[in-house]
C-alpha cells in the first residue's frame, strides 16, 4: 500500500517536472498548443468518471460543466481582472455548487432518465449565457491576455503548465475516491442501489459527493479555456461535443480504474489532434464513432478491461 | 439468552408495527397491520404470494415508505427513515432474489458493510477489519470464498452471503426473506441451522418462508398474512391448524 503511494507521488512529480522542463526547452508554440487540450480533456474525463464511472451515473452534461467553467472565467475577467488562479479557484467553487444543484434535483432520478436531465441542463445554460449581455451573448467576447509571469516564455506555454496541475489535482482526488470507504461504496451503490442503501450506505450523499466533486473538477478545468483561446462563445463553449469526447474517452479507457480515462483520453486525443493536423477537424467526430462502436462491441470494458483479460489469461497459461 | 415465550408483558417490543397501510395505486398491499415483535424472538411470517409478506419487511427495512400508521424500533419512530439509517440503527435483511455487489468479491460485500454500518469515524485498522470479515464468513460457512467474485457463486452461496452481509451490519433485527426457495433440501437444512445458530446469539430473526418444515422447525411464533391482513398469529401449530389459513394456502 505504501509502496504504491510512494510510486505514485514520484510519477506525479516526474510529470510535473517533464512538463515544467518542456516549457522551458521546447521553443515552437504548437506542442503546447496541442498538448494543452489532451492535457484538458485527461481532467475533463477523470471527473466523468468519478460520477460516470465510480457510480455508474452517465452524466451528459459535461459540455455544462465546462461552459460554466468558461464563462466564470469570463466574467471574472470583465468584472474584476482577476488573476487565472482565482479564475480556476472560483471556476471550480461555482462548479461545485453547479453539481450539488444538479445532483439535488436529479440524482433521484436513475439511469437513462438522470442522462437526459443532464443534457437539458446544458442546453438550459447555454440558452441563458447566449441571452446574457454582459459576456458577450450570443456574438462571444474577445479576451485580452495580461502579462505571462516570467518564468514561461508564453502564456499558452504557462496554461499547459497550469493545466498540468490540474491533471495532477484531478487523478490525486478520483485515486483517493477510489481507494477509499467513498470509492467501496460508490461501487456498491453503481451495482445495486438498494442493497447499498440497506447494508448501511448512504447512497443519496454519495451520489450527491461524486456530483460535487466531478462538477468542481470539470469547472476548474473549462476556466482557461477563455484564456487559451482569447475568446469565448456559447455555442462552442458549450458544445455538446465536450460531453461526447468525454464519454468516450472515459468508455474507451475503462471507468473501474482512475487510468482507465487517462488513457483513453490520451488516445482519443492524441488521434484527433494527428487528424486534425493531417485531414480535417471533421473527421474527428467520425473516428470517434467508429472507435466507440468498436469498443462497446468488442471490449465493454475498454482498455482497462483488455489489460486485465490479458494478464489473467497469461497468468491462466502459465499455472 | 432471552427466554421465549411467556415473559412477554414485561418485555418492550423490539419493534413494534403500528396500523401501518400501504397502497399501489388502488391496491391495498397492507391493510392496517400491527404487531409487535419481542426482543430475541424468532418469528415466523407465511402467506401466499402476493399477501404483502415482502411489503411489509419493505416498510420495516425503508425500502418503502408506509402511508399510514408507525414503525418503531427500540421506542424510536423510524417510520420516515431511508433505510441506510434504519441499518444503522440495527434492522438488515436479506433479498428474496440475491442482491449482491457483483463486480466485488465476496469479503468486499461485507467490507462495505463494515465501511457504512458500523460506528462512523471509528478508526479500524484493515487487518482487523479483515479478522472481522473472516470471522462472518466463518460462521456463515464462506470463507474459502472470501476472495471470489460474487458472480461466481452458488444459489446457496448467494443466500449465504446475502445472510452475512446482513451480519457484518451487527444487526439486532435480521429479516430473512426466503432465503430457502427453490434450494434443495439439504441446502435448506445448512440454511436454517444458520439462521438457528444466529438467533442463539441473540439476535431477533423474522424469517419469510414457504417451505413449512422450515418454519415449523425454527419459528417460537408464526404469522400468517392474507391480502394485506394478519389472519392469524400465534403458536406454529396453532397457526397451522387455523381454519383461515389453511383456506388461503388452499384456496378453498
Amino acid at each position: 500500500m505504501k509502496r504504491n503511494s510512494i510510486a505514485f507521488w514520484g510519477a506525479m512529480a516526474l510529470f510535473l517536472l517533464a512538463v515544467l522542463l518542456m516549457t522551458q526547452v521546447v521553443g515552437n508554440e504548437y506542442p503546447f498548443f496541442a498538448g494543452y487540450v489532451i492535457l484538458q480533456f485527461i481532467v475533463l474525463s477523470v471527473a466523468w468518471s468519478i460520477l460516470g464511472g465510480y457510480a455508474g451515473y452517465v452524466n451528459f452534461g459535461t459540455s455544462a460543466f465546462f461552459g460554466v467553467g468558461v464563462y466564470t472565467a469570463v466574467f471574472l475577467v470583465k468584472a474584476t481582472g482577476a488573476p487565472l488562479g482565482v479564475q480556476i479557484a472560483t471556476a471550480a467553487a461555482v462548479g461545485a455548487l453547479l453539481g450539488l444543484a444538479v445532483g439535488l434535483l436529479t440524482l433521484r432520478m436513475q439511469g437513462i432518465f438522470f442522462s437526459i436531465a443532464t443534457i437539458a441542463l446544458s442546453i438550459v445554460i447555454e440558452t441563458s449565457v447566449t441571452n446574457w449581455r454582459y459576456v458577450g451573448g450570443a456574438a462571444g467576447i474577445q479576451i485580452q491576455r495580461p502579462q505571462v509571469m516570467e518564468l514561461f516564455h508564453s502564456y499558452v506555454q504557462m496554461l499547459f503548465f497550469v493545466q498540468a496541475l490540474l491533471v495532477v489535482l484531478a487523478i490525486a482526488t478520483a485515486r483517493y475516491i477510489q481507494r477509499s470507504w467513498i470509492g467501496r461504496g460508490l461501487r456498491a451503490l453503481r451495482d445495486d442501489e438498494l442493497a447499498a442503501e440497506c447494508t448501511g450506505v448512504p447512497t443519496l450523499r454519495l451520489k450527491l459527493l461524486a456530483c460535487v466533486v466531478s462538477g468542481a473538477l470539470m469547472c476548474a478545468a473549462g476556466a482557461p479555456a477563455a484564456m487559451y483561446l482569447q475568446y469565448a462563445d456559447p455555442s462552442s463553449a458549450f458544445n455538446l461535443n465536450y460531453s461526447v469526447t468525454v464519454l468516450a474517452m472515459s468508455l474507451i479507457g475503462g471507468t473501474a480504474h482512475w487510468i482507465g480515462p487517462v488513457l483513453g483520453a490520451i488516445l482519443l486525443g492524441v488521434t484527433q489532434q494527428l487528424l486534425a493536423v493531417t485531414i480535417s477537424s471533421e473527421i474527428n467526430v467520425l473516428v470517434l464513432g467508429v472507435m466507440l462502436v468498436l469498443f462497446v462491441v468488442a471490449a465493454p470494458e475498454g482498455i482497462l478491461g483488455l489489460v486485465r483479460r490479458a494478464v489473467r489469461y497469461r497468468a491462466g497459461g502459465e499455472a | 439468552m432471552t427466554p421465549p415465550g411467556d415473559s412477554e408483558q414485561a418485555l418492550q417490543p423490539l419493534l413494534r408495527i403500528d396500523a401501518v397501510t400501504k397502497r399501489f395505486g388502488g391496491f391495498v398491499a397492507l391493510d392496517n397491520v400491527s404487531v409487535d415483535i419481542r426482543p430475541g424472538e424468532r418469528l415466523g411470517l407465511i402467506g401466499p404470494n402476493g399477501s404483502g409478506k415482502t411489503t411489509l419487511i419493505n416498510c420495516i427495512s425503508g425500502a418503502l415508505r408506509a402511508e399510514a400508521g408507525s414503525v418503531v424500533f427500540l421506542g424510536e419512530d423510524i417510520t420516515r427513515l431511508p433505510p441506510h439509517i434504519r441499518t444503522r440503527r440495527g434492522i438488515a435483511r436479506s433479498f428474496q432474489i440475491p442482491r449482491p455487489f457483483k463486480s466485488m468479491t465476496v469479503a468486499e460485500n461485507l467490507m462495505v458493510a463494515l465501511d457504512f454500518a458500523t460506528v462512523a469515524g471509528a478508526f479500524v485498522p484493515e487487518a482487523e477489519r479483515r479478522d472481522t470479515v473472516m470471522s462472518v464468513l466463518t460462521r456463515t460457512g464462506l470463507a474459502s470464498k472470501a476472495d471470489i467474485s460474487t458472480t461466481r457463486l452458488s444459489q446457496v452461496e448467494l443466500r449465504k452471503m446475502e445472510l452475512a452481509r446482513a451480519m457484518a451490519t451487527h444487526p439486532k433485527l435480521l429479516i430473512s426473506d426466503e432465503a430457502m426457495a427453490g434450494l434443495s433440501t439439504s441446502e435448506v437444512d445448512e440454511v436454517l441451522d444458520l439462521l438457528l445458530a444466529l438467533a442463539a446469539q441473540d439476535i431477533t430473526i423474522i424469517m419469510i418462508e414457504h417451505i413449512m418444515q422450515a418454519v415449523m422447525r425454527f419459528s417460537q411464533r408464526v404469522m400468517c398474512l392474507d391480502a394485506g391482513k394478519i389472519i392469524a398469529i400465534g403458536a406454529p401449530a396453532e397457526v397451522m391448524a387455523n381454519r383461515r389459513v389453511q383456506e388461503a394456502y388452499l384456496g378453498t
